[in-house]
């Protein structure tokens, strides 16, 4: 094992975590201001994706997919918005989970009828192809550029909400949505925003993943499992508590993966230790996020109020 | 016609229903008829389980797939080593579906009592989340797991035996899950007319108030999850005899989500509610998955529609307002 | 399903309208992936399939198809409808080994011939083999024992080896082992259906290598290939010929050519019922045939074969009938060895590029009359 590999996988790590944070910040924003829980999330992952993927082929141009797929996205989160998801505010939790599941059902199956079960295929735009060399590991470029992608759109997000009047709006409806109403702010556009803005964000990232997987229905849920899994650590309805949660769980869960099997190898038969590794590796996240809640059952950022 | 009396109707119509098709499938040889109403039956007892922490106790666990995967892999794991001739922690396998349920419900009534200890410390959207988190752990157990077929899963060669039936045969089979759904219905319905079950509406309705008469919400809540869990593993157990195969799949978190559908399509807290609920579930995808490829998407409009408009379910739709919801 | 099944109805309608020897209609049910990663494999399956009975007019089959999701509860479920509510008389069509070891000992223990046209789990092939199960296309093993011999050929003493965690995964390392004499850079099981191999490359990169060996079927090879082209990590690849069959060359592009890897068909495999059968291939799909489609073309036709000798309700002359394996493979010689699994020639293909496609093309042969070694542990 030497330094550069664990430099990589620490990167690896990083890239992940960045691309959940992309899709826990849209999940944290929607719960913390509108106190809706979002099982859809993943399908705007997922429609970001396939846009992107299918209008890149149309065109050719990497760059104009990844628009079509955050609108696409964004215009689907206002539809739905709109249409269902309006009436569930009021609603208790239950209601949300169920309606929210029905609309995966519906999307995922709306989505195959429109392409297809085949999955599509995105190439990596032309000048993020190749690898550079960063001191002493050599690292894919494109990989790089997601991690560059994410830190921008963590940094815009934040002068989004410090500093702009839509920003304070979205601050004064986690702390006080009575308040913002005798404000004279109209709360219904307000909210059509904020689950827009949330889904776009979704889009981005499954179109930015797209490109170096498959882009196949049903790649939305593993992905939602752990944007829950990350703003629940984090603290539902904080920012901050999804980036921190989004890089704890892509880093523990990438070096988890590389290390736990090594780790047992030391005292055990090494195929044996292959299968424990594993085993253990896939639980871990997991683990820390029943353990963040037994400690701290708010989760370590607790959004006020 | 009031509707309590309504209810009983409807009640008495499903039940007999759910034994007459299969009856006519017998005489009739279509074994399938026979098998899918087996399948119902054996829904129908995961969702009685589910509806005792969900209706009664309002407690919406995101996670009791968890507990139809134990009783899936003690059915599957017991099985093989009987089939072997193997022991595991010095225990020889078995072919007996009783004991075997009875391990099902003992090791899911143990996981439910962690489970529910830990989680009951949170309420909302965290018990919802952290039921889910304990649920993808099992998942996660048992997909990389080598020992007991991990990813691939673990087939159960012979189907488990039951004393006096012949469980190869798809009516006989048929008979024990639903005379063990009527016993769990009596379980049910013996509840929520006790002490106890009153103690655990009222916490759900005002916790405050029940606390200050002295009922213990967390023992309480501790105690019908736990028979929750125990009655859910049970159905799992069947589930895998059923299917003569269990794989990671039967603990996946759509599992989670489609135990609470059941649910809410038949109707919340009421007695035939989950009976309801499993039928249309399985009526949906063998008759609209036979029109349809995307069956899923009319199912999910349907979903929608019930959630939005219709709260009570299918039994809230015919009988009127539940009582005691 | 309904419109599948039309569709498969209606084309069996077409072609000559000839009287036929048998009265009787057999129903084959067709379990295999249509949606998900794995599509590719089961659409060709079930195109090959399809286009052999329509190629010999033969309307006396009832074909149902279902798309079993790569999911072996959901597959389990489908053969248990096609048994009892559509009385298949013959299963065939799964695609993973994990869902064949899930589907095909209950099966054949009803009395159900099982026909296989991918999977060929090592157990079934040795201790749990069955009178009613025939494998028409390989054991597991083969393909890549050819590869580990063909490394032996191409000098490499230093391999890294890679597989996804299920019967077959198993079964590629081991074959691969059993034939390589270098030593290995390094042993890794994957996810079934994993999309991010970021860390596998990693440890492929650090591992000093001198060559890599994968078995990544359907879409995760295409995401491996895809990723691993952009790594920079450029070691030599040997597989077997799943990982770079026609099902996903486009989708890999550039990055698959120069592979070299073992397949016992190749489309440009020199006998007439390989001609037609390409030719055909092209005219009704407008594609060119994968390995996955040849051998849903052999399957289908082993079975026609057998009908036109025997009857299906006489099991035991029909068992012979197929064991007789009496028809022109597409592959060349073929027959079965005495656990039901083929004998044959593997080649060593390379992917190329010809008019704007890439393809295989056959540079060599690895093994000739090929048999796996579980048959040993087979008493039948």
């Amino acid at each position: 094992m030497t330094l550069a590999l664990v430099l990589e996988q620490l990167l690896n790590g990083v890239q992940f975590g960045l691309m959940l944070f992309l899709m826990s910040a849209g999940l944290t924003l929607v719960f913390g201001v509108m106190g809706l829980i979002n099982l859809a999330h993943g399908s705007l992952y997922m429609i970001g994706a396939f846009l992107c993927a299918a209008v890149a082929g149309m065109t050719g141009n990497f760059w104009l997919g990844l628009m079509a797929g955050i609108a696409a996205a964004a215009a689907a989160g206002a539809l739905i918005e709109i249409v269902v998801i309006r009436r569930l505010y009021t609603r208790d939790h239950l209601d949300q989970v169920l309606a929210t599941f029905a609309l995966i059902l519906i999307l995922s199956e709306g989505v195959r009828m429109i392409f297809g079960p085949f999955p599509l295929y995105l190439n990596v735009p032309d000048v993020l192809r190749g690898t550079v060399r960063l001191g002493i590991v050599d690292y894919s470029l494109y990989r790089l550029a997601l991690i560059g992608f994410g830190l921008a759109v963590a940094v815009g997000l934040w002068a989004l909400i410090a500093k702009t009047r839509l920003g304070i709006q979205i601050r004064a409806g986690e702390s006080d949505r009575e308040m913002i109403a005798a404000l004279g702010v109209n709360i219904r556009a307000l909210y059509t925003i904020v689950f827009a803005l949330g889904a776009a964000l979704a889009g981005l990232a499954g179109a930015l993943v797209g490109a170096i997987q498959s882009v196949q229905v049903g790649m939305g849920e593993p992905v939602l499992i752990l944007a829950f899994v990350v703003i629940v650590i984090g603290g539902i309805g904080s920012i901050k508590g999804a980036m921190v949660g989004a890089l704890l769980v892509g880093v523990i869960d990438t070096m988890g993966r590389f290390l736990l099997p090594r780790l047992f190898a030391t005292f055990m038969d090494t195929s044996q230790a292959m299968g424990v590794g594993a085993a253990l590796a896939s639980m871990l996240i997991y683990l820390l996020m029943a353990l963040v809640l037994i400690f701290r059952p708010k989760g370590l950022f607790p959004a006020h109020g | 016609m009031d509707s309590t009396r309504k209810e009983w109707l409807l009640n008495a119509l499903l039940a007999g229903a759910l034994f007459a098709v299969p009856l006519w499938a017998w005489m009739a040889s279509e074994p399938f008829i026979i098998t899918l109403a087996t399948r119902i039956a054996i829904l129908a007892i995961a969702g009685v389980g589910l509806n005792i922490a969900l209706g009664l106790g309002g407690m919406v666990s995101f996670g009791h797939a968890l507990y139809l995967g134990i009783g899936g892999y003690v059915a599957g794991i017991a099985a093989y080593h009987a089939f072997s001739g193997t022991t595991v922690l010095g225990l020889s396998g078995t072919n007996q579906m009783l004991p075997i349920w009875a391990m099902a419900m003992a090791l899911s009534g143990l996981i439910a009592g962690i489970v529910g200890a830990l989680s009951l410390r949170t309420s909302g959207i965290f018990f919802i989340m952290i039921t889910l988190a304990f649920a993808q752990m099992g998942f996660f157990f048992t997909l990389s797991w080598p020992a007991y077929g991990g990813e691939d899963g673990l087939p159960i060669f012979v189907r488990n035996q039951f004393p006096g039936l012949n469980t190869a045969r798809p009516w006989e089979l048929f008979i024990i899950a639903y005379g063990v759904l009527l016993a769990v219905l009596g379980l049910f319905a013996m509840l929520r007319a006790a002490r106890f079950g009153a103690a655990l509406m009222a916490i759900r309705q005002n916790p405050d108030r029940a606390a200050a008469i002295g009922i213990s919400p967390f023992g309480v809540k501790l105690v019908a999850f736990i028979l929750s869990g125990m009655i859910t593993g049970l159905a799992g157990a069947m589930m895998a005899d059923l299917t003569r195969f269990v794989s990671p799949a039967m603990m996946a978190w759509t599992m989670s989500g489609e135990l609470i559908v059941i649910i809410i399509l038949g109707g919340v807290g009421r007695l035939f509610g989950p009976v309801a609920g499993a039928a249309i579930l399985v009526g949906f995808e063998v008759f609209f998955g036979g029109l349809t490829e995307h069956w899923k998407l009319w199912l999910g409009l349907v979903l929608l529609a019930v959630v939005l408009f219709a709260r009570g379910g299918l039994i809230g739709l015919i009988a009127g307002r539940a009582q005691n919801g | 399903m309904k419109t599948l099944r039309t569709t498969a109805l209606a084309a069996l309608t077409v072609g000559a309208m000839v009287s036929t020897a048998q009265a009787e209609t057999v129903t084959v049910g067709m379990i295999t992936t249509l949606s998900g990663g794995g599509a590719g494999l089961g659409v060709d399956v079930r195109d090959g399939f399809q286009l052999a009975l329509e190629m010999a007019g033969e309307h006396s089959i009832r074909l149902v198809v279902e798309d079993d999701a790569q999911r072996p509860e959901l597959a389990v479920q489908i053969a248990e409808r096609m048994i009892q509510s559509e009385r298949a008389d013959i299963l065939t069509g799964i695609i993973w080994s994990n869902l064949a070891m899930a589907v095909v000992p209950s099966t054949v223990a009803q009395d159900i011939f099982y026909i296989s046209p991918n999977a060929g789990p090592s157990a079934l092939a040795g201790a749990n083999c069955h009178p009613n199960y025939f494998n028409a296309a390989w054991q597991n093993d083969m393909l890549h024992e050819a590869a580990g011999q063909h490394a032996n050929v191409l000098g490499y003493e230093n391999t890294f080896i890679m597989a996804p965690n299920y019967p077959a995964g198993t079964d590629a390392l081991t074959g691969f082992k059993r034939y390589y004499e270098g030593e290995l850079a390094g042993e890794l099981f994957t996810q079934v259906g994993q999309t991010d191999y970021a860390a596998e490359i990693a440890e492929i990169r650090a591992s000093g290598a001198d060559s890599v060996f994968i078995f990544l079927p359907g879409g995760m090879g295409i995401s491996f290939m895809r990723q691993y082209e952009q790594s920079g990590v450029d070691l030599p690849i040997v597989s077997a010929g799943f990982s770079f069959d026609q099902d996903v060359l486009p989708a890999m592009g550039s990055a698959a050519l120069g592979v070299i890897n073992t397949s016992q068909w190749s489309p440009d495999l020199d006998n007439a019922a390989n001609e037609a059968f390409v030719s055909a291939f092209q005219q009704a799909y407008d594609r060119l045939p994968s390995l996955y489609a040849s051998q849903g073309f052999d399957t289908a036709n082993l079975i026609l074969s057998a009908l036109s000798s025997a009857d299906i309700s006489d099991s035991d002359a029909f068992r012979d009938a197929l064991r007789a394996a009496d028809f022109a493979s597409v592959r060349g010689d073929f027959s079965f060895a005495s656990n039901h699994h083929p004998v044959q020639t593997v080649y060593v293909r390379e992917v190329v590029e010809v008019d704007g496609v890439l393809t295989n093309r056959i540079i060599g042969t690895a093994f000739e009359e090929h048999r796996d070694v579980h048959g040993e542990n087979c008493n039948m």
